[in-house]
């Protein structure tokens, strides 16, 4: 397809910049989790804007940021997902593959129903969440940070929106399973005692 | 309900995607079964966790420029677009065209009302934006309805509906006094996992008419008459559920509620 000249449309261009710069920090953090590296996460960014300025007219709903995040996530598949530091599954090809690589529920089986999840700092938490497989960390970020329904991470991710709901459930178990060993790793017995508050009261 | 079940819901009861039934389904299960409370209680606790602003990245402004660079400059300030086109329409009436002078004033009469619509519409927005920028979002905290409600006794010439949603999966969070077109209105405000509903009470013109919503700076605004009463809600949630939000609002007051 050729340059279209209402790419040059400057009332066009200032309704973009009215519609999409708002989201830009949003679609850096989702671009941030999914490369887990700054500068691809830069050119993933710019390519995704570039495209949504491109495909502007195709948006039909004025649901700017999940149309934002669609474009971002399909960037960092086709473009970064070969040469990215960490192989990136292709997680639409091999869906079954992908979750069924991880059991669902066995962290209840060896996780002690007393446990109390400690209070953890940012940087460990973006870690933790950082070390996730993709199928589980898109989501997990989509809802946590992002802020988006089950029925918007559905439309972002194409798939229907039980699988959004198995998906993040599997999410979240690993996340508090690592949460879990985190603070046994980097908690020996001598420091107990300075350990940050609890996240909440376990009841009695 | 059992524990697979549980299993799966429970995120959904964290992510505020259930309707009360199941809701209540799923917290009674949670209170007989110390595994399901404990995930429950855990993952409640990420929740909250993972809120933390500083678990988002910031854009480098190198990107920002970069983005802004590409985009072709406009040398006009916004909103051009409606002012010429609402000229030219009259112009076409002017110049004698096949349109009636009954349909003529009509339509002269719809797109005069549309602007003055459009200028509320955007003066809600404003009034949003406002409210949540600054420490200016409540006046009267509270989640209890008549605790919000009679806050406005004295400050405004009418009583506005309070009306708890919280078991619908809106949060009523208070109240405060602010002003829309130059009149002081009540602002209820509701929200909605972290995004924030203002419903906006005044004096309207009466009698009420049904439900409208519009788009603007990537705003929803709900509007609808009641009576004498004029509401809009206006939030930055998908529209689908403002309409939600507005549904339930209108069923409430119908019903009689406060």
């Amino acid at each position: 397809m050729s340059v279209r000249t209402t790419e040059e449309d400057p009332a066009r261009a200032q309704r973009f910049r009215d519609a999409a710069l708002p989201h830009l920090d949003a679609v850096y953090t989702f671009a941030r989790y999914l490369l887990r590296d700054p500068s691809d996460a830069d050119d993933a960014v710019q390519e995704c804007y570039l495209r949504a300025l491109r495909h502007f007219d195709t948006l039909r709903s004025d649901d700017v940021k999940p149309w934002l995040f669609a474009i971002l996530r399909n960037v960092c598949r086709v473009e970064f997902g070969r040469r990215s530091r960490v192989q990136l599954y292709d997680v639409n090809a091999e869906p079954e593959k992908a979750e069924g690589a991880i059991p669902m529920w066995n962290e209840t089986q060896d996780t002690p129903e007393t446990e109390v999840l400690r209070k953890l700092d940012a940087q460990t938490i973006q870690q933790l969440v950082a070390a996730l497989p993709d199928v589980f960390r898109e989501v997990i970020v989509l809802r946590e940070l992002e802020d988006l329904s089950y029925r918007e991470i559905a439309e972002i991710v194409s798939t229907p929106v039980g699988t959004v709901m198995s998906r993040l459930a599997r999410a979240r178990a690993l996340l508090r399973e690592a949460w879990l060993k985190t603070e046994y790793n980097e908690e020996p017995a001598g420091r107990q005692g300075k350990r940050a508050g609890e996240l909440q009261e376990r009841g009695t | 309900m059992t524990c697979e079940e549980t299993h799966v819901l429970l995120h959904a009861l964290v992510d505020s995607e259930l309707d009360a039934g199941h809701a209540r389904e799923v917290e009674t299960h949670a209170a007989q079964c110390p595994r399901c409370a404990a995930q429950l209680l855990d993952y409640r606790g990420m929740h909250a966790a993972m809120s933390d602003p500083d678990l988002r990245y910031q854009a480098p402004a190198s990107l920002r420029a970069r983005i802004e660079n590409a985009l072709p400059t406009t040398a006009l300030p916004v909103r051009r677009a409606s002012a010429p086109g609402r000229r030219s329409l009259l112009k076409g009436f002017a110049m004698g065209s096949m349109v009636s002078t009954a349909l003529a004033a009509c339509l002269v009469l719809f797109v005069v009302h549309t602007q003055e619509d459009q200028r509320v519409v955007g003066d809600v927005v404003s009034a949003h934006l406002r409210s949540l920028q600054g420490n200016h979002l409540i006046d009267v905290q509270s989640t209890d309805q008549h605790t919000v409600k009679p806050w406005f006794n004295g400050r405004l010439d009418l009583a506005p509906p309070v009306i708890d949603l919280t078991a619908q999966g809106f949060t009523l969070i208070g109240g405060r006094l602010d002003y829309i077109d130059g009149r002081p209105v009540a602002a209820i405000v509701y929200k909605r996992r972290a995004h924030v509903i203002n419903l906006f009470v005044v004096q309207g013109a009466g009698p009420g008419n049904g439900a409208t919503k519009e788009k603007l700076q990537g705003f929803t605004v709900w509007s609808w008459a009641w009576l004498d009463l004029d509401f809009r809600a206006v939030s930055d949630i998908n529209p689908e559920e403002l309409q939600e939000f507005g549904d339930k609002l209108k069923a409430a007051i119908q019903n009689g509620g406060s």
